[in-house]
């Protein structure tokens, strides 16, 4: 069976993207292997562990368990995406870095794009809060005991950011248009990592 | 693992849906796909052809109807726990709701397609069965009302034909002196419960469903029935599956902590009602 080929546009981390995959393509995969944007982490592929997740019209969702071929027109937002726009690192990755959120850095990608969601809805989460938003996401090595203080800090220097200085939320999606303006190729893939 | 490989369709109406999956016997409807793509991945399932329903305009709102409230086959788990008329309405499916996967699955998982996906260790199909709700299909021959009495006929096994689109899902309101009481016990919130107790108490009748605990979810009555003899009486309808997660003994153990708590929890919920709060 030769396999049909499907036209997709997506907007990924303010760049609009187009591809042609089958419908299989995982859009895990899609990011990985067609899009090279290699720092969305592949573990269980069912769903459990949350390694994969990224953010689809600013909402987390497992990209395992997302077909490319049925996103098409929505924006997309990876790990690659949540750096400031000159480079640096975004909220979320400085709090990892403060509080020494990981030690092999396989589960990271999922937890910085879950935790960015995250506090978005709640600026401000209390300790139990902050454990509840990382509740779907596995790590085998930290213990999580410093992945829930970087959520914590992680909203403290979003709450101290400058307006406009954090990356902004995602617009309500409206399908075809999305109103992102368009970034260069090469801003968009700094901070593309292992 | 990847999924095999399959034709893919995108229907903008009921009826190209419809249509496409009467046309291959092999094909499958794709909802949220937080059940179906891990399957896929797994191949465990390899349909020949996946009719996508997301672009259906239409399926994606709750609304109040006479009696309770509908939820279309488009709306996420996460709309329905958001809810404010849901949580009024009935407040049992807003409590399992909560237990119900973890919020990032909930963004994109249906609540219907829960309901259709027919799992016995899923929150939505023994709340349906204790409320005594129904779903909305459409299929070749037009629409029909399956009552959720004949909705669930074995392990992962709904009476949805395959060439039918389930449209909604009706799930009645609580009753304005009645109570309600939801709990389960899992690994980690969010986790598949190892075994979960939902009641319903209206005046003399108390009613409770069994999820995660037989292949089937199952409800029991358990009016006039004291305290210490309701699990008993529970268990004697419910047949307790061991597997990796737990032992058969430590289901029905569960069944007996929970099931009295839970009854007296829905009992507390009727009383506060009945005096004057509507929660
Ligand atoms: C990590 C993880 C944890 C989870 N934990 C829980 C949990 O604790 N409790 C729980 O209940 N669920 C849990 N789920 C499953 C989740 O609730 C699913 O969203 C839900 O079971 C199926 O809804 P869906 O829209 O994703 O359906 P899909 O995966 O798209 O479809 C599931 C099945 O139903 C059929 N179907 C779906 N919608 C329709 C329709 N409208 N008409 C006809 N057929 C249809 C499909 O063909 C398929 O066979 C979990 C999932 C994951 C990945
Ligand atoms: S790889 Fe997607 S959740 Fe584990
Ligand atoms: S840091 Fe190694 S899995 Fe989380």
């Amino acid at each position: 069976m030769t396999e049909d080929l499907h036209d997709v546009r997506l907007i990924v981390n303010g760049v609009h993207r187009e591809l042609r995959v089958p419908a299989r393509r995982l859009l895990s995969d899609a990011l990985r292997h067609d899009l090279g944007l290699t720092g969305t982490h592949v573990g269980c592929e069912h769903g459990v562990c949350g390694a994969c997740t990224v953010l689809v019209d600013g909402a987390p969702v497992r990209a395992c368990l997302l077909f490319a071929v049925t996103l098409d027109g929505h924006e997309v937002t990876t790990v690659e995406g949540l750096t400031r726009d000159d480079g640096s690192l975004g909220p979320v990755q400085q709090a990892f870095a403060e509080c020494h959120g990981l030690q092999c850095g396989f589960c990271t990608p999922g937890f910085l794009t879950t935790i960015t969601a995250g506090i978005r809805a709640n600026p401000d989460p209390t300790h139990e809060e902050a454990r509840e938003i990382v509740a779907g996401n596995l790590c085998r090595c930290t213990g999580y005991q410093n992945i829930v203080a970087a959520v914590e800090r992680a909203a403290e220097i979003a709450r101290e950011d400058v307006p406009g200085d954090v990356p902004a939320p995602a617009s309500p999606p409206q399908d075809g248009q999305l109103g992102v303006e368009d970034r260069t190729e090469d801003q968009a893939t700094t901070g593309l990592g292992g | 693992m990847k999924p095999a490989p399959f034709a893919y369709v995108r229907p903008g109406t009921l009826a190209e849906a419809v249509a496409a999956l009467a046309a291959d016997p092999g094909a499958k409807v794709l909802a949220g796909g937080q059940s179906l793509v891990p399957l896929l991945n797994m191949r465990l399932a390899a349909p020949t052809a996946l009719v996508d329903i997301n672009a259906i305009p239409g399926l994606d709102e709750i609304t109040a109807e006479a009696g309770g409230v509908r939820i279309g086959a488009l709306v996420r788990h996460a709309a329905v726990l958001a809810s404010p008329l849901v949580r009024r309405v009935q407040p049992l499916l807003h409590l399992a709701l909560d237990n119900v996967a973890h919020a990032t699955i909930r963004n994109r998982g249906t609540t219907v397609g829960s309901l259709v996906h027919a799992d016995a260790a899923g929150e939505m199909p023994v709340v349906l069965r204790l409320l005594g709700g129904s779903l909305d299909v459409v299929g070749p021959d037009g629409p029909r009302t399956i009552p959720v009495e004949e909705l669930y006929v074995g392990p992962l096994e709904s009476t949805v034909r395959h060439d039918e689109v389930a449209v909604s899902a009706f799930v009645p309101g609580l009753a304005a002196h009645a109570g309600v009481a939801f709990e389960e016990l899992a690994r980690r919130q969010g986790d598949y419960a190892l075994a979960g107790v939902a009641a319903v108490v209206e005046g003399d009748v108390v009613r409770a469903g069994f999820l995660s605990v037989s292949d089937l979810p199952t409800v029991v009555d358990l009016s006039g029935v004291a305290a210490e003899d309701m699990a008993d009486l529970a268990l004697a309808s419910l047949d307790p599956v061991g597997d990796i997660h737990a032992s058969a003994d430590y289901r029905a153990q569960l069944v007996r902590v929970m099931t009295p708590r839970v009854v007296a929890t829905a009992r507390e919920h009727a009383r506060t009602r009945t005096q004057g709060g509507t929660r």
